[in-house]
């Protein structure tokens, strides 16, 4: 059976600690304040959001270290920076300036194309995206201490966030109905680690915080992933990409508190001004698919 | 007064882990109910602040008047147990920065004491007129209680510092016994609605 120690105790800690909140993407010091202000519980450094890389192109790599020191000294809530899939160098840096949280991100441009972080050494917790149970489970087995659904970041599109939750959480319920000499034939399949598959088998679900990325928009879309399994909510561009970012992020973030009371989510979506553009992804040439870096 | 009715446990749950509080208490086998609305403290006994973060607490708290109904139930002496950033709420003065908080309790509350997350740590502190045994303390980008007033009664300790506090009804922990599997701390608190 899988078990952890208890430097990993504290690292999932730090995840509970954030569930129910919001996550929100930052790329400096000024906007960090702002989701501070409207009541994020936690904000990732990076270079550009999401929907700039797309459009940018070129090689997407860890924020620069003195925009997150700036961010770090700006708010008093947990700063997480994007190292690259792979890339334990940028890791051990992050890790040396302090950041709170690591995010091994499909976002950015991977480092290396068959193996992740090797994130147990780490005093610093990882996150790490998923498509479905096995990638997660290959995560976790990795010492990620969170897992967020990867969706297709920066499309403003909640079609693959939702995809990948569901994909989540039914194959979850599923290993709870197996027989125990069935797990092995489903790690298998999975390329899971058995004892996670175990784990999982018998308490229905990640032995982790599940968060949900990748496309939140609007309230409404912070609420329906909250309904369909998700503990906390990360926002990519959905925010500053917006018309007005302060009035959105609050929105979200009581719509995240409130997911399962429509009346309130009602009220978070009036008066928004404009959602950012989104991008249609069925349209999306797979290239293009963040969502497919990771092994 | 004396009635056999069970107790119900109020846990605040606008951010942070108060599933994790909500997990103890079905291990304890007490029933509970999550607070996010003012309507919420109708029926409870009891209200629990978890660990998460303050600032996103505190927009819940102070634009829906919940801030006042905690006081109001503070003040009609019912019991209140904070863990870590619900310590931080219950203080009567916040530093590192200043901020809005309670004011529940006569102590004063460093934010993020310790460091960031990478100074986070377990430990094993002594509560000696809560339990015999060393406590298992899980302090994560924990503060730390600088002051304590007259009426606060220090319970517990790790490195020296006070970490677990009482005043009357009122408890607070800098650490997160919800995180570990140890009920002690939890029962502590549950003694205290006995009387109400």
């Amino acid at each position: 059976m899988w078990e952890y120690d208890q430097q990993m105790k504290l690292k999932i800690g730090l995840a509970e600690m954030l569930k129910g909140g919001v996550i929100m993407d930052v790329t400096n010091a000024e906007q960090a304040k702002i989701a501070e202000d409207a009541g994020a519980c936690s904000v990732m450094a990076l270079e550009r959001v999401p929907a700039d890389i797309r459009k940018e192109g070129g090689v997407a790599r860890m924020a620069s270290i003195r925009v997150i020191k700036e961010i770090m000294k700006a708010v008093t809530i947990p700063v997480m920076a994007k190292a690259r899939i792979g890339h334990f160098a940028e890791a051990q840096v992050l890790e040396n300036v302090g950041v709170d949280y690591i995010d091994e991100s499909e976002v950015l441009t991977p480092a290396d194309e068959e193996h992740h972080i090797h994130k147990w050494p780490y005093k610093a917790p990882f996150v790490c995206g998923a498509r479905n149970l096995g990638e997660a489970l290959r995560r976790i087995g990795e010492g990620a201490a969170m897992i967020r659904t990867k969706g297709e970041a920066g499309s403003g599109n909640i079609v693959e966030a939702v995809r990948h939750m569901r994909a989540i959480t039914s194959e979850m319920r599923l290993l709870t109905t197996l027989r125990e000499e069935e797990l092995m034939a489903k790690a298998k399949e999975l390329g899971a680690p058995f004892d996670l598959v175990k784990w999982v088998s018998q308490n229905g679900k990640l032995p982790v915080p599940n968060f949900s990325a990748g496309g939140i928009a609007t309230p409404a879309d912070a609420s329906l992933v909250m309904q369909l399994g998700a503990e906390a909510v990360f926002v990519g561009s959905g925010i500053f990409k917006s018309s007005d970012p302060a009035k959105r992020a609050k929105a979200i973030v009581r719509a995240t508190t409130h997911y399962n009371e429509p009346a309130i989510v009602a009220e978070c979506s009036e008066e928004l001004g404009e959602a950012m553009r989104g991008l249609d992804v069925a349209k999306m040439d797979p290239k293009e698919m963040l969502q497919t870096r990771g092994w | 007064m004396g009635s056999k009715k069970e107790k119900v446990i109020g846990i605040l749950a606008v951010q942070g882990d108060f599933a994790m509080h909500a997990a103890m208490l079905d291990r304890i086998g007490v029933p509970w109910k999550l607070v996010k609305h003012v309507e919420d403290f109708e029926g409870i006994d009891a209200l629990i602040l978890p660990g998460g973060e303050t600032t996103t607490m505190l927009k819940f708290l102070t634009e829906r008047k919940l801030a006042d109904a905690i006081k109001a139930f503070a003040n009609d002496n019912k019991p209140v147990f904070g863990t870590c950033a619900g310590a931080i709420l219950m203080a009567k003065e916040v530093l590192n920065p200043e901020q809005e908080r309670l004011g529940l309790m006569d102590i004063s509350v460093e934010r993020n004491a310790y460091g960031r997350q990478i100074d986070s740590s377990v430990q094993q502190g002594e509560c000696p007129e809560v339990s015999d045994e060393p406590i298992e303390m899980v302090f994560i980008r924990a503060p730390i209680i600088r002051r304590v007033g007259k009426e606060v009664k220090v319970l517990g300790r790790s490195q020296g510092l006070p970490v677990l506090v009482e005043q009357g009804k009122l408890l607070a922990a800098t650490f997160h016994p919800e995180l570990t599997g140890d009920e002690t701390i939890h029962r502590y608190f549950l003694e205290k609605t006995k009387d109400c």
